[in-house]
Parts: structure tokens; C-alpha cells; sequence
């Protein structure tokens, strides 16, 4: 018996081995990663880590026993390169160092990487990408010395960094392809404001803008960036966030559904009828209804969520994938918390004072509260957190009445019940 | 090593040895004590390392912040006067011997 394997220590795999034990599992589970390090949290990667307030250590999802304690095999430092399986979900993964790990089920929890900028210049010394704890502090190292930081992309990799730059007293330059900031992540109003919350924090961001090559100092380290227009800027330190792209090789190699990721159904399960997945590198289902389709959603709590419903299915107790999406992101002294998908929304509520730096900006579709992206406003984000979850909503025309804290305006209905 | 004493809703205790500069939150986690999930990792954004604080206990917290405030708000679980976040429980030497209740539900 040889129980399952999770390859993928990641944020994912971890959950999904310890929900497993606690769902009441038994067989074997063995929980493999490429990293040296024990899973741990990326999140802080960019923001504590780089500030000197964490550590790698300090940052680990377990403790050491905690594995042993819930008979988990965690092996680090095996790069899985090839799987091979049959029919009835069975198979061996085998490692780059030659490895075997024989299974009952498999587990792809193995996320995405950092997308490349495929510029000339790329590989200068001083051009960094964040997606791992080695990058992050090697980052931290030079960004403590450097004085003029580059940044390209205008997602959250890129603005988080961006003001822990400036925390650090650095002069920072934000650069984008796109014509606002986070743009698949939020909406304009939300892109907006922050795009003038960094500037008045003395960030300066150009939009619409691709980047052309990281011009060499003479020494192999990068000293400007060149933009498509000819500008060029002042760069001692570049750090390019410009999206993740799943891993996929290893369900191509399975012979799974791929597209933005491994295909799975609302279970976790991948084409193939057996082999789960779940995070970072998966598409599924949208867990919640509206004009999505299929969506790859790169949070946190979709890692969770999703683990979660790949271990009922493993366990045979399969739930659906319905928890409502949200995430969170800290860039200085502004808390962006958002929940639901707003894309397709058909009218907004703005709640607070922008002006201020506290409000929430609430989305509805056909008259119901589907989504909402709150800044430095959790009792909002909680309050609408608990309206996706129990098929409730907030009249449109009262939402933004702050007299009244928002869990209090909460009303039944729904775009959908809610199974 | 400051110690953290966990009981669930259903009565069960644990005590661990935890680390100072650790918090209430990181050492459940870590070492596997459920009823305490933590999602966001410990920076407030969550709400679901909610615990309730023995009355005796309670003087020797760091004051609440108006984030936590306003998170715990939204806790799963109504919060009671002796509600905190134990991800803003940081254990030292002062914040020793301390014994919280964890909620039934965090989600």
C-alpha cells in the first residue's frame, strides 16, 4: 500500500496532506518538494522578508513534528521529473536524482513560476524575480544596498516590492505594459487609487509602457532599463513581476486536460479520473455562479479551499469546490482586501472616503452584492466575506450609508443560492 | 519558554513550550493544534486565529489595534469581551503561562 503522493510542498500540498489526516485517512501520505526548505508561506516574500521582520525559518507552515506527529513523509530537495500511471490512478513518480516514489493516488499541488521577461539584458547581475524564499533573500541583500529600484509589472509582486522599496528608503520607479495597476485582479476604481496612493508616497509609475532591453553597466550588472518608447531610467536593481505561469509538465507528461493550468472538475479531480490537483497551478470550475466559466485563481485561501476539496475526494468523501475567492495584499499602510470575482459587475457602490484611505467598493450583478474590494475597511470585507458565504446581500441603495456597520445592512438573496 | 495552554469548545487541553517572538497563533499552527486555522498567515487579514482570552490572562495582552479590532467584528464566531486575534499575541517572558479557548468554528 502505498497510500498518496502530494508533489508539490507547497501552501496546497501542505493542506491538502493535513486535511487528509484530519478527514481520517490512513494510508500513507508522502509529501515531496523541490525547494531545500519545509513548505512555507510565500506571502511574506515580498513584504516582511524584504523589510527584515522574517526569516525563511520563520515563515515555515509546521514544525518538524508536526509531520512526524501526523505521519507525513515530507522529503525536500526531489525535483519529481517524470510520473507514470495506470489506469486505476496508481503509478511511480520518479525524481531528477533518480528517486522512486510508488503511489495508490497522485497530487499535483506544484504551483506556477515566475514568468520571464524575454528582453535582452535579462540575465544581467541586479534583474530579479520573487517567487521562492533563495530569491527573496538574495533580493533583500542587494536592495539594501541599491538606490535606484526598477520595478516592471503592476501586479501585486511588483507593488508590494515597490513599497517595501520605499520603506527602505529607496527611490523606486514602477513600469507597466498595462494601463492600470493589478488589472486582473481588481477594478479600475481600486487600480486608480492606487496608483495615486504610491505616488503620493513618492513611487513613480508609468503605465502603457512595455520594456524594451536592462542595459549591462560594463560589468554584467544592469544600470537602466530601456523602454519601447526610447526613455530610459536609472536602475541599480530591477525586480520584474509580470504574472506566474502554472506548472504544467508533469499533467502534460500524464497526458491530462491542460489549459492555464491542469484541468480539474469541481472535485480537484484532473481529466484523467484519479490523479487531484489543486492551487496555483490549476483551472477549475468557478466555485461560485456568474459569467466565469473556467478561472485560475492565484490566492491563498484558493490554495486552501482547493486542497481541502482534493482531500475529501482522495478520502471518499468528495465536497464541491464553492468557497467565494478572496484575497489580501499589504502595500505600505493600505490594506487591499477583496472578495467574490467582480469582473462582469454591472454597477458599483463606493463606501467611505477614498480620501480618507478607508473605503470599500462593493460590485453588484442584477441588483445583488457579488463582490467587493475594501482598503484598509476589514469590518466591510468580513461583513461581505459572510454575505457570499450564506447567500445574503447588501440593497445597493444603502451600502453606502456608514452610519450602519455593513453586517448589519446584510439582507437574504442571492445572484444563485448557494448549494 | 513561555507557555501557551489551548483548550477547545469541547474541553480537551494542550499546553505547549512556545518561542518568544512567536505568536499564540504560529505556535498552534505549527504544532498542529486544531481550532486555530490562521490562514492569512498572521497579518490581520483573516480572522481566523480568533481565541478567547482567561479573564486573568486578559490585563497582560498588548492592546488591541483598531485593525483587530474591526477584523474580529467579522469572526466567525461572535466575539466576546475576552476575544482576540492570537496572531497579535506575541509570547515573551511578560506574556507567559497563558490560557486561551479556541472557538468551535474559525470559518
Amino acid at each position: 500500500m502505498n497510500g498518496t503522493l502530494i508533489i508539490g510542498a507547497s501552501q496546497a500540498g501542505v493542506q491538502l496532506a493535513s486535511s487528509l489526516r484530519e478527514l481520517g485517512y490512513t494510508d500513507p501520505i508522502t509529501l515531496v518538494g523541490a525547494e531545500e526548505h519545509p513548505p512555507y508561506q510565500r506571502p511574506p516574500l515580498s513584504k516582511a522578508l524584504l523589510l527584515g521582520d522574517a526569516t525563511p525559518e520563520s515563515l515555515l507552515f509546521r514544525a518538524p513534528a508536526f509531520y512526524t506527529d501526523q505521519r507525513i513523509d515530507l522529503v525536500t530537495g526531489e525535483r519529481i521529473v517524470t510520473v507514470e500511471k495506470a489506469a486505476d490512478g496508481s503509478g511511480v513518480a520518479t525524481s531528477a536524482s533518480g528517486r522512486r516514489f510508488p503511489f495508490d493516488r497522485a497530487a499535483l499541488t506544484v504551483g506556477a513560476r515566475a514568468r520571464r521577461l524575454p528582453v535582452p539584458g535579462n540575465d544581467l547581475a541586479g534583474v530579479h524575480y520573487l517567487r521562492d524564499s533563495s530569491e527573496a533573500l538574495r533580493l533583500r541583500e542587494q536592495l539594501l544596498q541599491a538606490s535606484d529600484v526598477v520595478v516592471v509589472g503592476g501586479g501585486f509582486i511588483g507593488l508590494e516590492v515597490a513599497a517595501s522599496a520605499r520603506k527602505l528608503g529607496k527611490s523606486v520607479t514602477v513600469v507597466l505594459a498595462d494601463d492600470r495597476l493589478m488589472n486582473r485582479a481588481v477594478q479600475p476604481p481600486i487600480s486608480d487609487f492606487f496608483a495615486e496612493a504610491h505616488r503620493r508616497r513618492g513611487v513613480d509609475v508609468h503605465f502603457g509602457i512595455a520594456l524594451s532591453r536592462f542595459v549591462d553597466d560594463g560589468t554584467g550588472r544592469v544600470c537602466r532599463v530601456e523602454l519601447a518608447d526610447g526613455r530610459t531610467f536609472q536602475a541599480d536593481l530591477v525586480v520584474v513581476g509580470i504574472g506566474a505561469v502554472p506548472r504544467t509538465e508533469l499533467a502534460e507528461q500524464l497526458g491530462l486536460a491542460v489549459d492555464n493550468g491542469v484541468v480539474v472538475d469541481e472535485h480537484g479531480i484532473a481529466s484523467d479520473g484519479t490523479t487531484v490537483a489543486a492551487g496555483d497551478c490549476v483551472n477549475c470550475p468557478s466555485p461560485v455562479p456568474g459569467p466565469f466559466g473556467r478561472l485560475r485563481f492565484e490566492s491563498v485561501s484558493t490554495a486552501v479551499e482547493q486542497a481541502k476539496v482534493a482531500a475529501a475526494t482522495i478520502a471518499g468523501v468528495p465536497v464541491p469546490y464553492t468557497a467565494a475567492p478572496w484575497f489580501w495584499s499589504d502595500q505600505f499602510d493600505l490594506k487591499l482586501q477583496a472578495a467574490g470575482l467582480s469582473v462582469g459587475a454591472d454597477r458599483h457602490v463606493v463606501r467611505g472616503d477614498p480620501a480618507a484611505e478607508k473605503f470599500s467598493v462593493l460590485y453588484y450583478r442584477d441588483g445583488l452584492l457579488v463582490a467587493a474590494e475594501c482598503v484598509n475597511s476589514p469590518a466591510d470585507l468580513m461583513a461581505v466575506r459572510t454575505a457570499l458565504a450564506k447567500g445574503r446581500t447588501v440593497p445597493p441603495e444603502l451600502a453606502d450609508d456608514t452610519s450602519v456597520p455593513l453586517k448589519k445592512l446584510l439582507r437574504d438573496g442571492a445572484v444563485e443560492a448557494a448549494p | 519558554m513561555p507557555k501557551v495552554t489551548y483548550t477547545s469548545h469541547t474541553g480537551d487541553t494542550r499546553t505547549l513550550d512556545g518561542i518568544a517572538g512567536d505568536s499564540v497563533m504560529q505556535t498552534a499552527v505549527r504544532n498542529g493544534v486544531p481550532g486555530i486555522t490562521g490562514e492569512c498567515g498572521g497579518v490581520l487579514s483573516c480572522a481566523t486565529c480568533h481565541v478567547f482570552v482567561d479573564d486573568g490572562d486578559l490585563d497582560r495582552c498588548p492592546p488591541m489595534s483598531e485593525l483587530e479590532d474591526e477584523m474580529l467584528d467579522g469572526a466567525a464566531e461572535d466575539r466576546e469581551p475576552n476575544s482576540r486575534l492570537s496572531c497579535q499575541l506575541i509570547l515573551s517572558g511578560e506574556l507567559d503561562d497563558l490560557h486561551v479557548t479556541t472557538p468551535e468554528f474559525q470559518e
